[in-house]
């Protein structure tokens, strides 16, 4: 690991007034550290967001669900307030890495991490969100720009997140039996805007599968979705899945969460 | 090389120290403490052989730096007993051979603590994906999880 200057700021104000030039925040270092560690991540100052006390907590009102950025993603998996209003978001929490993981990840490190087999981006696009910062709100289509890129400028910090309560919504993950990321994951939601498909894992970011919103939406049945044949050459390709596979999971994948959201 | 001052509560006994920044939490316990039951198997966040308690949270001890646990209560394996006895996992453990040569032990332990925590009684099914952080190259995971059945049952 390279060396860093650490800080341990108790606010808001004093974490983004640290956050000049390569510092980065750190929030459960689940990601971060281990880049660090392999020296594949490096920062001179590293902000550690655990003190700041507005980062975290959950609320629900009639609308929807906002999750702060520190909330870990144990937290949101055992929350009942959650699961009565979005079962299919507490599910996916329930379902990121292995316990200590989610006893120490938080949906923001998730988030600014933008990893293209990560979960919660599916139920960000698929829920159709909102990703509150310190400067502006940032539409969940507009936030996942590419392979571990987001919108988030230098020094943006990501304050909460508010999931629209949607009619039904169900997430199905084909797991990487190693890693237990997303090989193919794909969130189905039915919300006050209309059928949402989210695919993370099949490319390299997370994407709306608007030919199976289409299917979906003349008729939400698990055989609308299975019957949508994705072409395959954009989806990605290695040695756990070719992309012809990876195309063939992702409407097997919405079908059972279709199923699953019943 | 500057340090960072840390303190912190292991196994009930209050500590504070000067560490270098990057020191990961599973070095300060095992090196700067000395107690090495806690051990790295894999030192990529895969295996949680490194699983100790931070505030009653299992966490991967390798994953995380020391300075995250600043302020908190850190338990090891070496915390769990009461003089001589041992925490019923633990019993549970010995009693159906639940280990071979030990190596992942002590995390599958802190890990099963959790598990019962959040589900007293789950099913062999839950157990096996509860403990799906921890890895074990021996025992092929029956034992494992008769283990926690009798410690869900005690
Ligand atoms: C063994 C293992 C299995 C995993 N399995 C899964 C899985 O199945 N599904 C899944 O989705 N994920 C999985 N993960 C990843 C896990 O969810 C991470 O916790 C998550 O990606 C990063 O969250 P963090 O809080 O640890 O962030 P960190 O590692 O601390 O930070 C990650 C990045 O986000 C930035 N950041 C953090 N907080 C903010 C903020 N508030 N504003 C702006 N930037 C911020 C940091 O600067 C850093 O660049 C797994 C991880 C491990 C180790
Ligand atoms: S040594 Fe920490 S998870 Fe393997
Ligand atoms: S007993 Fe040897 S690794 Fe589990």
């Amino acid at each position: 690991m390279y060396t860093f200057d650490y800080q341990r700021p108790a606010t808001r104000a004093q974490a983004i007034a640290a956050a000049g030039g390569d510092a980065k925040y750190l929030a459960g270092g689940q990601s971060l550290v281990q880049a660090m560690k392999l020296r594949l991540a490096a920062a001179p100052v590293l902000i550690d967001l655990s003190r700041v006390a507005d980062l975290r907590g959950i609320s629900v009102s009639a609308a929807d669900v906002t999750i702060g950025a520190m909330t870990r993603h144990a937290e949101v998996a055992h929350s009942a307030p959650v699961r009565a209003a979005i079962p299919g978001l507490a599910d996916l929490a329930e379902g990121i890495g292995d316990q200590m993981v989610r006893n120490q990840g938080t949906l923001g490190g998730s988030l600014a991490n933008a990893d293209p087999a990560a979960c919660y981006p599916a139920a960000v696009v698929g829920l159709g969100a909102t990703i509150r910062t310190d400067r502006r709100s940032i539409a969940a289509d507009d936030f996942f720009t590419g392979l571990y890129e987001t919108a988030l400028e230098p020094g943006e910090l990501i304050v909460s997140v508010a999931f629209p309560r949607p009619a039904r919504c169900a997430y199905i993950k084909f797991k990487h039996p190693a890693s237990r990321f997303a090989i193919v994951g794909v969130f189905v939601a039915q919300t006050a805007g209309g059928v949402r498909v989210a695919v993370t894992g099949a490319k390299s970011r997370v994407f709306r599968a608007t030919a199976i919103e289409a299917a979906l939406t003349r008729e939400f049945s698990a055989a609308a979705a299975a019957a949508v044949e994705l072409p395959a050459d954009d989806m990605a390709s290695d040695m756990h899945a070719g992309a012809a596979y990876r195309a063939a999971l992702v409407s097997v994948l919405a079908s059972r969460a279709v199923t699953k959201t019943a | 090389m500057t340090t960072e001052s840390i303190s912190l509560t292991v196994n009930g006994q209050p500590r504070r120290m000067d560490i270098d920044p990057r020191t990961l939490l599973v070095q300060l316990i095992r090196d700067h403490l000395g107690l090495t039951g806690t051990h790295v198997g894999c030192d990529t966040a895969q295996c949680g052989a490194c699983t100790v308690h931070v505030d009653g949270r299992a966490v991967k001890s390798c994953s995380i730096l020391a300075l995250q646990a600043d302020g908190t209560e850190v338990t090891t394996i070496e915390g769990l007993a009461t003089g001589d006895e041992l925490h019923p996992m633990q019993q549970a453990f010995r009693d159906c051979h639940g280990l071979q040569c030990g190596y992942c032990t002590p995390g599958m332990v802190m890990s099963a603590i959790e598990l019962l925590k959040h589900n007293p009684q789950p099913s062999e099914q839950q157990i096996r994906e509860g403990l799906e952080g921890n890895i074990c190259r021996c025992t092929g995971y029956q034992n494992i999880v008769k283990a926690v059945q009798q410690a869900a049952g005690a």
